[in-house]
């Protein structure tokens, strides 16, 4: 039980990397990587909505849509529920936690729209459908490793593109192209890791 | 004199501010499903049909909505367009819908339908939107078709699943893994803001017209300025 939840846990930090190699989450990985303490602010909102919105859905689905034979109306009730999540979430911490508001909320409303999010909680019930042994919990692995996997992503490219401010780029490649063709070689990196985590876990 | 602008509508989406090389919307979608050329297809017809209702059903609805939840409001109305489409796609098309997998429900979080409700259909009518719509999606299935292509002839030697390398080159696998999908993309970037001469980068561009500038800008602490 444990071992399977490490297992899932790594396997979605490091070989289904949600940005690096499912490309969910893009346009925040590209327009807030600029500085190393933004990209963990925004990482952070994003493991805490991801895990939380899974919570939420997942029981929903299970519980409320599947009886009802309402599988169809996956998409339209996960989204809602994610941007109605988003705000009771922004409300609350500016109410009760002003300081965590004031380190994470600007972050929030750039949430509902990220595709991780709904990504995430789709691909774990899709994971469930698969395999029996797949439980709550090991969703709930699932979400807070995805979120993980999209901290180190963040991280590591606001690293690489510190550099890329003082290299001498072709005029051409200077901007968004040079910040894919970085993003494109941080993703070969992760390609590395493919068959790691089925060669550790066995 | 009216259809010559309409012409224009629908012209723009293409080459001028084609959604994906020149406003940078819609990056997901893009790097993901553009391994074969025939997914590009499948994900560009599917956006389209959801760009062209949700775009016609937004202008409808315009003076209706108030301004304060507009975005729910737009996402919802999308949302359900996906919705159907999704259904449509299940029951006619199954071995899309298994190329496509979960970024077929994810049309939804798409940028490009969201900016352009945002940008066009809040303010034009709906012959006008309509027209948007099918240039914005014909714009996206040109780029992503392109992508493909160039991902699946260099990456499995194939175009359409039809073998065309085999005589004289080896695939090089790494075009269709996720680095290459970066690179190329990179690239096509590159190429096209070289080839149309801006002298503004790509990503002053796509800030301007991205609904989330404002909030992006604000995270960033400058103005206007969300990839650069």
């Amino acid at each position: 039980m444990v071992k399977q939840l490490v297992a899932v846990f790594l396997a979605a930090i490091l070989t289904e990397n949600y940005v690096l190699s499912k490309f969910l989450g893009i346009c925040p990985f590209l327009g807030v990587s600029k500085k190393v303490n933004t990209a963990l602010g925004m990482s952070a909102a994003v493991t805490f909505v991801m895990v939380l919105a899974t919570a939420v859905t997942y029981p929903i689905y299970e519980n409320i849509l599947v009886p009802f034979g309402l599988e169809y109306l996956q998409t339209i009730v996960f989204i809602l529920v994610i941007a109605g999540l988003v705000q009771l979430v922004e409300i609350i911490l500016k109410k009760y936690m002003p300081p965590l508001y004031n380190s994470l909320g600007i972050y929030l409303p750039l949430i509902t729209t990220n595709c991780a999010v709904l990504g995430v909680t789709m691909l774990v019930l899709e994971k469930a459908a698969q395999d029996p042994s797949y439980t709550y919990v090991t969703a709930l692995v699932n979400a807070f490793g995805a979120g993980i996997g999209f901290l180190v992503a963040m991280v590591i490219f606001a690293g690489v593109r510190g550099r890329l401010e003082t290299a001498d780029i072709p005029k051409s490649l200077k901007g968004l192209p040079i910040t894919l063709v970085s993003a494109s070689l941080v993703s070969v990196s992760f390609l590395g890791f493919a068959g790691l985590v089925e060669g550790l876990m066995g | 004199m009216q259809k010559k602008s309409l012409f224009k509508e629908f012209s723009k989406g293409i080459i001028k501010e084609n959604p994906v090389l020149c406003l940078v919307l819609g990056t997901c979608p893009t790097l993901a499903v553009t391994t074969q050329a025939s997914n590009a297809i499948g994900m560009g017809a599917a956006a389209t049909i959801v760009l062209i209702c949700s775009n016609a059903a937004i202008s409808l609805l315009r003076k209706v909505i108030p301004g304060k939840v507009r975005i729910p409001a737009y996402i919802t109305i999308i949302a359900g367009f996906v919705t159907m489409v999704q259904m449509l796609v299940k029951a006619f098309a199954p071995a899309i819908d298994e190329a496509l997998g979960i970024y077929l429900p994810l049309i939804v979080v798409n940028c490009i339908i969201l900016g352009r409700a945002e940008m066009f259909a809040s303010k034009n009518s709906v012959i006008p939107s309509m027209v948007d719509g099918l240039g914005m999606g014909v714009g996206f299935t040109a780029a992503m078709l392109l992508m493909g292509s160039i991902r699946e002839i260099l990456g499995a030697g194939t175009f359409f699943g039809i073998p065309i390398t085999s005589g004289f080159m080896d695939p090089i696998l790494v075009f269709i893994l996720p680095p290459g999908g970066f690179f190329v993309f990179g690239m096509l970037v590159a190429l096209s803001s070289k080839l149309s001469g801006q002298k503004k980068t790509a990503e002053d561009i796509s800030c301007a017209k991205c609904p989330m500038n404002k909030t992006c800008s604000k995270v960033n602490g400058e103005e206007g300025k969300c990839n650069g």
